[in-house]
């Protein structure tokens, strides 16, 4: 008797599969997209400079906590939220504003439900593509265990939606600087940065739930039932787009940080109506 | 217009198989089935194949064609290369019984387990009613044409076998029409926790790209279902919110 294993025809191993196509592509880019993108947020995240020039402020360093004005690049002090970088702050670790906030994001990224499928397939190989033979594993467990983290997922929502406004005030301030209203090229990526974010937080699985997916009956009254019912259906329709909204907003933010660090280190010129 | 085109198709069964190679003419306009059909006509008439309305409406004809599961009266000839060769197997997570034709019976044996629906007391003039805002979700899910596809490239049964802790994305579909329906009253959400396993699912959507009745399996059945388990056992304000307002109704 042959082994059950190779039934019909199906071999065993590890991404083991009769596809003729290249099933192999799309978690390829993932993992580049998502490694070039981890690498770049580490990195900038550690330098602890060149992330404000004029009025534009790096959305990887923002809200700035706490602000260390020796630091080249570095925002005003009057900027920071609670004041001069504390003397708690271990000294193996650079006074960087970014590494107060990036939790933040990076929670919301990392329990999304689109990454997950991205990750789950791309790093984790279970499977890598569809009917494409996933990693062995013991005992798989999914969702459970060590990933029953991923439930708190709305709870890095309410953490996203208030950042949204942050960026948007950041992205405001971008248009001003000593008090003039102007634009620059600066003012325009920090305002395209702070809707990719809006766009991709508003389609959120779990804000679509808690805005109206909970609820087996829209009819809770006249009023509410048809609010509930509209909001459900507009997150609904941003949440069909949440992949694309997902790269968008990723590759948006670390070139918005990109631009913002050139322009502070001076390596290119930002055109403005200031200047 | 005819052309020859060639098939491996895998005939055996449970004691084991092997792939045989098959050259047939194929008339313009075919599917995959037609093909299959052709062959047991003209060259091997033992040849065993479950189909029934070569309509993609009774998901009968689930098979695997070039390692892709995909309904064979769906699929078009016209869909590959002129000179390629179309490998077709029987789903990988059930087991054979013949050639392509699978034991998809442990299926029905997880429909059984889902409590069926509970409607709600009737309203006041003895009616039941519902809005057509509160249908429109549901309905989706009754597109679903049982054809197990979903249930076959879900990793979770396919690869990791765990056929005892999961039920599929069929049934958590199944689960999700009824929990969602505005009149039902029964409640699955610790069952689709526990014995249904609704957190061994990551979500990784492969159940959504086969499906070829396209139900959003995973953006609007088990992701919806995996939220509301959280609000019932893992969101902590929810549960504090809970403890503190029914202590206040029992005082």
């Amino acid at each position: 008797m042959r082994d059950t294993a190779v039934q019909g025809g199906h071999e065993i191993g590890f991404a083991a599969n009769l596809r003729g196509d290249a099933w192999w592509l799309a978690p390829l880019l993932t993992f580049i997209g998502l490694s070039a993108f981890g690498i770049y947020a580490t990195w900038a995240a550690f330098q602890g400079g060149y992330y404000w020039h004029g009025s534009y402020l790096s959305p990887f360093y923002s809200p700035p906590l706490f602000i260390d004005p020796a630091a080249p690049g570095a925002a005003p002090l009057s900027h920071a939220w609670f004041g001069a970088w504390p003397s708690w702050w271990p000294k193996f670790l650079p006074a960087s504003p970014a590494l107060l906030i990036l939790i933040f994001p990076l929670s919301f990224r990392a329990t999304c439900y689109y990454y997950r499928k991205a990750y789950y397939r791309a790093y984790f190989a279970t499977p890598p593509a569809c009917a494409v033979t996933a990693l062995p594993q013991k005992d798989y467990r999914g969702e459970t265990r060590l990933f029953l983290i991923q439930n708190l997922h709305r709870y890095a929502l309410y953490a996203a939606l208030v950042f949204i406004f942050i960026l948007y005030y950041d992205a405001f301030a971008a248009f001003f600087r000593d008090g003039e209203l102007g634009v620059g090229v600066g003012s325009v990526v920090l305002l395209i940065n702070a809707t990719l974010l809006a766009l991709y937080t508003m389609g959120c699985h779990s804000l679509r739930h808690l805005i109206g997916g909970r609820l087996d009956s829209f009819s809770c009254g006249a009023v509410c039932g048809k609010l509930s019912h509209t909001a459900w259906k507009k997150v609904s329709c941003l949440n069909k787009n949440h992949m694309l909204f997902a790269w968008l907003s990723l590759f948006w933010v670390g070139f918005t940080d990109f631009y913002v660090r050139l322009a502070a280190m001076g390596v290119i010129t930002d055109f403005n109506t200031w200047d | 217009m005819s052309s020859r085109r060639n098939f491996r198709v895998w005939r055996g069964d449970r004691a084991g198989g092997e792939f045989s190679n098959y050259a047939i003419e194929v008339d313009e306009g075919m599917v995959v089935l037609d093909a299959i059909h052709r062959i047991q006509a003209e060259q091997a008439a033992d040849l065993a194949v479950r189909w029934n309305c070569k309509a993609g409406k009774c998901g009968s004809c689930s098979v695997e064609i070039n390692g892709k599961p995909k309904l064979s009266c769906m699929t078009r000839m016209n869909s590959f290369a002129p000179d390629a060769t179309i490998s077709v197997q029987p789903l990988k997570a059930f087991p054979v019984i013949k050639d392509l034709v699978s034991d998809v019976s442990w299926n029905y044996e997880q429909n059984k387990k889902i409590p069926p629906f509970k409607p709600r007391a009737r309203g006041a003039d003895g009616k039941h009613r519902m809005l057509q805002r509160d249908v429109d979700r549901v309905q989706e899910f009754r597109k679903c044409i049982e054809c197990y596809l979903c249930q076959n490239v879900c990793h979770i049964l396919r690869d990791h076998d765990k056929k005892n802790s999961f039920v599929g994305p069929r049934f958590m579909i199944r689960l999700a029409s009824l929990e969602m329906h505005p009149l039902d009253s029964a409640d699955r959400l610790p069952a689709i926790k526990g014995e249904f396993g609704s957190g061994l699912c990551n979500i990784t959507r492969c159940c959504t790209e086969v499906c070829p009745e396209h139900i959003n399996i995973t953006d609007n059945g088990i992701i919806p279902l995996k939220e509301r388990v959280v609000d019932r056992f893992y969101d902590p304000l929810l549960w504090l919110a809970c403890k503190f307002f029914s202590a206040n109704r029992r005082s």
